[in-house]
């Protein structure tokens, strides 16, 4: 079998999810289970006065109501977790403190779902309510520097030549102020929780977790146990975006509901109570000032991005980290303050950081390419960075040049006026933009196994996780490349701790972490296999060298005569044990102080403007990556057309509407929260560079699950603005803003 | 939710015999927004009755219009051949809302009587509501209010009615027929909702008890020349920020004998446009003379933080729809 690897491979779970036969967190059957439902704060900022819970008590199948006056006391809630947003804490109902809208306040347990949510709906709460801080744009004098940025860990603020003196040189220059909104995950699972105590010290958690060994340690050291006393799994979930990477506190209260109740817990998070303590994407506000020679050579960049954090936990929207070293601009700064806001904590949504960042910079880089009267591919082929600029080193790989052409060409760049608003169509303004994408490649220590079993099939495992991404899938394909097998030959496994140990699915490192380790477990056991025939004086293939085996169609074979070999079964029933295993562990070498890694790409958007209405619909959309080596080709062309339609979301239709009196975020259900649906994509298309890439690690993949939406909502933007002349730089660019 | 009880009678007597007393009591028809409702705490019926199986299931011709009976669904009505050939205005602004999923679930009495969908009066959580409840306030009207009325709203209220449906039905004219306690009788889709005023917690003139059995579509032999445009967020699954519907007799050289105009998404019920009207007829529509219709209708809008833009969008979209009907692109 060989490249298996790199095949549009269908789904492994596919049939199942598609049949309804794949169990979600929440639809394990747990003998003798009760319903948890939380009570949530109406106030963002203040103390719970009082909670009369007598009525939820006394309603038919109501079990228990938890409160802070009953809670079970788990000081362990408080700790700074190193697998959670930095200083994340939970909300378990510890004290009387309110720090956001929406925060957990209460749980009721009962005997049903609708027992539990009618039982909520009773408890009554009165507040002693403080105003709310919400607003950024009238705070920025209280904003202050965090140590670092991001999940990389780099600095908060970045210096390289002298800023000033690049912008007194600079024939052209802009200096404008770009905003993204609040978003919020919205997976199509909600999140949900079923714990179950299998003794007084002993935890079982079915989770809809991005992190099935992060949320092991955080619970374990919240209720005070040996993480070995905690088992997690998660086969299949709905979607994470990056919302289930961290253990929010409605893993904890059905842990302590389960524990107070006596009986195992199911608690499932409702629509309305996502928005708020599971995480957001920060708003962001980022003042960009570029200068230019007449030539196009970028002369300095600053970048200075504000966002919001809790008041309780620190989590920056590194925003600014792509003008750090996108272009090769000399005179170069960045910097990255917060605010402290009444918001639940913001967290990791989706290409955190570059998602908003690519936003600003690259419709910076389309104000800039106007100033300058240059096409905007030529003017960011100019100052195409070669190695990278902040770190000086040479990148692993880089293939975004040849990206923008095939991208340009894929979209047909070359007929496009410079001029805006110089394509109509009927009512339709019309106009192209492009943009850059870049996502940071990063891995962290993974664990797999696999095993030959008596029957001649494979089992391969790896705790990970399969957000809907295609883990399944591609771990499949690598393992049975190496064995030389269909991919039906191989069983994989995930989402269980008891498997080996992997990091969380986040950061677009599942491929390249979990991929190399199955990679080399899978290596390492057909070494076993080869060794294990070529030792043994019954194998046809004794005596020959280990180079001169081939594993192909399911059997072991000599090079020089494909009919001397042997079956896997026949080899492991010879051998009389019951399965040959080989076990390895992948992490991370000595590439990232040699290189700088990222997968890099460029966007083309067209946009159609109604005139009058304002009304936009992007009616084309190419993306073009370079991103190391593709491991399925549909399951990654899906995730770059699941950024790509994201980028949409970003740049027309998605934000979380504040009421900064209240607090809150006023549309908190999925009629009034708007991402895309069917109608409003047009016709979009994802094609990659081929990128062999043999330094970011050993199966040369870069990630691919976050790099789709970079650049794209600029893409967006810049063709709204080459259609109508008319630059909106705040997000998302509704039709009042364009129409007016 | 609150616990409930469940009837399902078989005549329409029966169902308005069950009703009881009005505050603990609800029909269900498709039950896409009542549930809804009721999951959010907004709605605590102690009792549903669910008309789902009254014999109201019938579109058919009544004198020289067409009855549609209240339970048949939103899909069907659309789709039907009388109403597609007869008054395709109101089956393009169906199929402009919700899902196909909502509508093959949502009934013609249900969508008359769908509520706001005001973030505020959404969610109990939030304390003012003077729609929820009578005198706490109204915390749209400093709040988040993108959504909300520029015109006929009150200090009281600023929802608008969310319905498509009901705009197209208000240009049509329809007539609701209900049946109660004291018997039936038939109000005209104009008066069929009301303004906010004091009592934004009363929003139809439907009497408690009452059931409405079928909506009359009068004759209009011009009904093919109309024209439903829809504004809105994204290009499906959104509710109206503004949306126009407009049927028109028009002659050869363009002038109108006749011309109804009804808006949605700008006030607490569908808005029926006569200022505009009144300006159109026996004109020609000319971009000058449209804009000024118009300027006339909104002239009294007011809007607030979020939602003023929706003034000068419900000028456009008047202009832009009513062209589209003289130009002949649709539906002629
Ligand atoms: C996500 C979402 C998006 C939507 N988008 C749109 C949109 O874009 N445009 C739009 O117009 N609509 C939209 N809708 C609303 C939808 O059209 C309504 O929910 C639907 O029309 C209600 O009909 P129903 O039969 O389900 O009503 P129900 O929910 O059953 O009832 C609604 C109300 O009417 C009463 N009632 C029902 N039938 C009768 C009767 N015969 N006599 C007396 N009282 C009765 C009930 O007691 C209840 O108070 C949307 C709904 C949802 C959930």
């Amino acid at each position: 079998m060989d490249d298996l690897i790199g095949q549009p491979l269908d789904r492994i779970d596919g049939r199942v999810k598609v049949t309804g036969r794949a169990v979600y967190a929440y639809e394990h059957d747990v003998p003798n289970a009760a319903y948890a439902v939380m009570v949530v704060s109406s106030i963002a900022n203040g103390r719970i006065a009082s909670m009369d819970t007598r009525a939820a008590e006394q309603a038919q199948g109501v079990l228990l109501v938890i409160t802070h006056q009953n809670s079970l006391k788990v000081p362990g809630a408080q700790n700074q977790s190193k697998t959670s947003p930095p200083g994340h804490a939970v909300q378990a109902l510890q004290d009387d403190v309110v720090y956001y809208a929406n925060q957990p306040i209460g749980v009721v347990v009962a005997e049903t779902f609708a027992d539990a949510i009618a039982g909520a709906q009773l408890v009554q709460v009165t507040y002693a309510p403080q105003p709310p801080q919400m607003d950024l744009e009238s705070r920025l004098a209280d904003a202050y520097a965090p140590d670092k940025a991001g999940g990389g860990g780099d600095p908060a603020a970045s210096h390289r030549g002298d800023v000033q003196a690049g912008m007194a040189e600079a024939k052209k220059s802009i200096d404008y102020v770009y905003r993204t909104p609040f978003e919020v995950h919205n997976p199509m699972e909600p999140h949900a929780t079923i714990a179950v105590w299998n003794a007084p010290d002993r935890l079982t958690i079915y989770d809809a977790t991005q992190g099935v060994f992060s949320d092991r340690g955080r619970v374990a050291s919240v209720f005070g146990l040996p993480p070995e006393n905690v088992r997690v799994i998660s086969p299949y979930l709905g979607g994470g975006f990056g919302s289930k990477g961290p253990v929010w506190s409605h893993v904890i209260l059905a842990a302590m509901a389960a524990k107070q109740a006596k009986r195992p817990v199911k608690l499932a998070v409702t629509r309305p109570q996502m928005f708020g303590m599971l995480g957001c994407r920060s708003e962001t506000r980022q003042a960009i000032a570029m200068g230019a020679k007449s030539d196009g050579a970028i002369t300095a960049l600053r970048d200075d991005t504000v966002s919001h954090t809790s008041m309780f936990g620190e989590f920056v929207e590194a925003a600014s980290l792509p003008a750090r070293m996108l272009y090769q601009s000399p005179n170069n700064s960045t910097s990255q303050r917060l605010v402290r806001s009444n918001i639940g904590q913001p967290s990791y949504m989706r290409a955190p950081g570059e998602a908003s960042g690519t936003y600003g910079l690259e419709a910076a880089m389309d104000e800039m390419a106007y100033a300058l009267k240059m096409d905007p591919v030529e003017f960011r082929l100019k100052n195409y960075a070669e190695t990278d600029p902040e770190e000086n080193k040479p990148w692993s790989s880089k293939s975004l040049r040849e990206c923008y052409l095939q991208g340009a060409k894929h979209f047909g760049w070359s007929k496009r006026p410079l001029e805006p608003r110089s394509m109509q169509d009927g009512n339709a303004l019309i106009g192209w933009g492009m943009a850059t994408s870049v996502y940071p490649t990063r891995r962290s220590v993974s664990n797999a196994s696999a095993r030959l079993n008596v029957d001649g099939t494979f089992s391969v495992d790896a705790g990970t996780q399969d957000l809907g991404t295609g883990t399944y899938t591609i771990m499949t394909q690598v393992a049975a490349e190496a064995f030389g097998v269909d991919a039906k030959q191989v069983r994989f496994r995930l989402g269980d701790t008891i498997l080996p140990q992997t990091p969380v699915s986040g950061g677009s490192q599942t491929a390249a972490s979990t991929g190399s380790a199955v990679h080399l477990a899978s290596q390492a056991l057909r070494e076993k296999l080869i060794q294990m025939a070529i030792r043994d004086a019954r194998s046809p293939l004794s005596g020959l060298g280990a180079q001169d085996v081939i594993l192909n169609k399911g059997r072991l074979y000599a090079r020089s005569n494909p009919a001397r070999g042997e079956t896997f079964r026949e080899l492991i029933l010879r051998s009389g044990q019951p399965h040959v295993e080989a076990k390895a562990e992948a992490k991370p070498g000595a590439e990232k102080d040699h290189y700088s890694m990222y997968a890099f790409g460029a966007q083309f958007a067209e946009a159609r403007v109604d005139a009058d209405l304002g009304q936009i619909k992007v009616s084309r959309m190419v993306g073009c990556f370079g991103a190391g080596r593709i491991l399925n080709a549909k399951t990654a062309r899906s995730q770059f057309l699941g950024g790509m339609i994201w980028g949409i979301s970003m740049a027309l239709y998605e934000y979380a509407a504040v009421d900064k009196r209240l607090g809150r975020w006023v549309n908190n259900n999925l009629a009034e929260y708007h991402v895309p649906v069917n109608a409003d994509i047009g016709k979009i298309e994802a094609i990659w560079v081929d990128e062999k890439d043999d330094h970011v690690n050993p199966i040369g993949a870069k990630g691919i699950g976050e790099i789709g939406i970079t650049g794209a909502a600029a893409a967006i933007a810049n063709a709204v603005f080459h259609a109508t002349g008319k630059r909106v730089r705040d997000l998302p660019i509704t039709l009042d803003k364009v129409m007016l | 939710m609150k616990p409930f009880s469940y009837f399902c009678p078989a005549t329409v007597d029966e169902a308005i015999q069950g009703y009881g007393e009005a505050q603990e009591t609800r029909f269900i028809g498709g039950g896409t927004n009542l549930l809804d409702l009721m999951k959010m705490g907004v709605e605590r019926p102690a009792h549903l009755i669910d008309i789902g199986r009254l014999p109201l299931m019938k579109i058919s011709p009544h004198g020289d219009g067409v009855r549609i009976g209240a339970l048949i669904s939103n899909t069907d009505a659309a789709n039907h051949e009388l109403i597609r050939t007869r008054y395709p205005v109101l089956t393009e602004a169906i199929l402009a809302g919700a899902s196909p999923q909502l509508r093959n679930m949502a009934t013609m009495g249900g969508n008359l009587l769908q509520r706001t969908r005001c973030y505020y009066f959404y969610d109990p959580s939030y304390q003012e509501c003077n729609k929820r409840t009578p005198g706490s306030g109204c915390a749209a009207i400093d709040g988040y209010n993108r959504i909300h009325a520029v015109l006929g709203q009150s200090p009281q209220c600023i929802a608008v009615h969310p319905s498509d449906m009901c705009v197209a039905l208000t240009a049509l004219d329809a007539v609701v027929q209900v049946k109660g306690p004291h018997g039936e009788r038939s109000i005209n889709m104009t008066e069929f909702h009301r303004l906010p005023g004091d009592t934004p917690q009363v929003e139809t003139n439907l009497q408690s008890g009452e059931l409405i059995t079928a909506i009359d579509l009068p004759s209009i032999p011009y009904g093919k020349q109309s024209h439903y445009l829809k504004i809105r967020d994204r290009h499906s699954y959104a509710f109206a920020l503004v949306s126009v519907a407009v049927v028109l007799d028009a002659d050869e050289d363009g002038t109108m004998r006749h011309v109804r105009i009804a808006l949605g998404g700008v006030a607490h019920k569908p808005w029926r446009a006569t200022k505009a009207e009144k300006a159109l007829t026996g004109e020609k529509a000319d971009k000058k003379t449209l804009r000024a219709a118009a300027e006339e209708e909104l002239a009294d809008a007011h809007g607030y933080e979020h939602n003023s833009f929706k003034i000068e969008l419900a000028k456009r979209a008047i202009v832009r729809a009513v062209t589209t009907v003289v130009g002949g692109q649709q539906n002629g």
